[in-house]
């Protein structure tokens, strides 16, 4: 494969940190057409698997004292539940499905990526950006049909003196529109840094002397990694959530 | 994106150098990969919230409402029994008060009928004693009506003995009549 030919041509140390994020298809070395099974389908499939695990079979005994797998589930449910209700007001409440999708997504597709040899989906902007989008289309246009063009004063802020309105609304425009980048490149650009330092100390690792430090290193940062790919999943949810609630209640 | 999946397909090796291409950069940034990340992630996202809205969030809910339900009944019949523990303890109390006074109304009772009965059983002794004290009274004054009437006779035979003896001549009415006359002295 493509990995290999570059090892060959370096030769000694051997950095490809961003290998891991190639997208390739699982049968063959054909090309990547929209449909072709890769190995995102793979581990976006392990994702789900793990979605079902955590929140369905867990739950399937319907215990009212609840054993460890429940524990989680419920919890996770508690988490995400009252996130949206304290974020979003009871209004926000019917939209809790949905934020419970990304949050559980984006949870189960990092934790997974932290597996040895894994790929990670949430790693990639075109996956990220998705999300994203999603929420500020949804946003968008759930702002303008619950509050037609009152949505607007979202950019007009009434309590800034008069002089600075348009500066601000200027401002609070541009905000608006990079709110969906920032959103995506946030996640997208943590879990990737991640894995790539990883995968960094790990090419360091073939040298004998500093492989004890490289290997503490890496230690160092799955932990730090197992860390970000929780409180990113958190982050993403809950700025959905205050996204959210800019459609919901225009006047802050 | 369909010239570049349609450029892409040409071949196998036209595919490994494309990849190639891509690899030393971020692969992240191959565009030709996007409508297929797109795609899966989409048919990812539509299974999951299938999965969390039709199963998972309704059967926690169900889960977290049933549990909320017991625990809110448990505490109603906590409730219950303790109400009806305090009842229970009342009534015991009140048991005690009744039989409490059930017994000072027996007792005071008792203490009458005794007491009727001792009163009844003075008053008879009473009686008894006046009786014999009056029969007592009687047979004394009896007894000493009878002293004196000896020793009136027992006097006057003295006396008109004596009479007799100094020489006298004992008129029998006189001496009687002196004797009385003495006695009432």
């Amino acid at each position: 494969m493509a990995s290999d030919a570059h090892g060959a041509e370096e030769g000694g140390l051997v950095f490809h940190p961003m290998d891991q994020f190639i997208v390739k298809p699982l049968f063959g070395d054909g090309a990547v057409a929209w449909y072709t099974p890769t190995n995102m389908t793979l581990w976006l499939g392990f994702a789900i698997l793990a979605v079902i695990a955590v929140l369905v079979l867990s739950t399937s005994k319907r215990a009212i004292v609840p054993g460890r797998g429940q524990s989680v589930a419920e919890l996770a449910y508690g988490f995400i539940y009252k996130m949206v209700e304290d974020i979003c007001g009871k209004e926000g409440v019917k939209f809790f499905p949905y934020i419970m999708t990304l949050f559980m997504f984006i949870v189960c597709a990092n934790f997974l990526g932290m597996l040895p040899t894994a790929f990670t989906p949430t790693s990639h902007f075109a996956v990220t950006a998705v999300l994203a989008l999603m929420v500020f289309f949804t946003v968008t246009i759930l702002g303008f049909v619950l509050n037609g063009t009152a949505f607007l004063g979202l950019f007009w802020v009434a309590s800034a003196p008069l002089a600075l309105r348009p500066v601000l609304a200027i401002i609070e425009l541009i905000s608006y529109f990079v709110r969906p980048v920032s959103h995506s490149i946030r996640l997208a650009g943590n879990v990737m840094a991640g894995h790539a330092v990883i995968k960094v100390f790990a090419g360091f690792a073939a040298i004998a002397v500093i492989s004890p430090v490289s290997v503490l290193a890496i230690t160092a940062m799955y932990g730090l990694e197992v860390l970000v790919s929780f409180i990113q999943a958190y982050v993403f949810t809950i700025l959905t959530c205050v996204y959210l609630k800019d459609a919901l209640h225009p006047s802050h | 994106m369909a010239t570049q999946t349609q450029d892409a397909s040409h071949g196998a090796s036209d595919a490994a150098h494309a990849a190639a291409d891509s690899a030393p950069g971020m692969p992240q940034l191959a565009f030709e990969t996007f409508p297929n990340q797109i795609f899966w992630l989409l048919v990812t996202l539509v299974v999951i919230y299938m999965i969390l809205s039709r199963v998972a969030l309704p059967r926690i809910a169900a889960i977290l409402a049933e549990r909320q339900g017991t625990i809110t009944n448990d505490l109603a019949a906590a409730e219950d029994l303790k109400a009806k523990a305090v009842e229970a303890e009342e009534a015991y109390n009140k048991a005690l008060a009744d039989a409490r006074a059930e017994a000072q109304r027996i007792a005071a009772e008792a203490r009458a009928e005794i007491q009727v009965g001792l009163d009844e059983a003075i008053a008879k002794a009473d009686a008894e004693i006046a009786a014999k004290a009056a029969e007592s009274e009687k047979a004394i004054a009896e007894i000493r009506a009878g002293a004196i009437e000896s020793i009136q006779a027992v006097a006057t035979d003295t006396a008109g003995e004596l009479v007799t003896a100094l020489g006298g001549k004992a008129d029998a009415k006189a001496v009687s009549g002196a004797v009385q006359t003495r006695m009432k002295g």
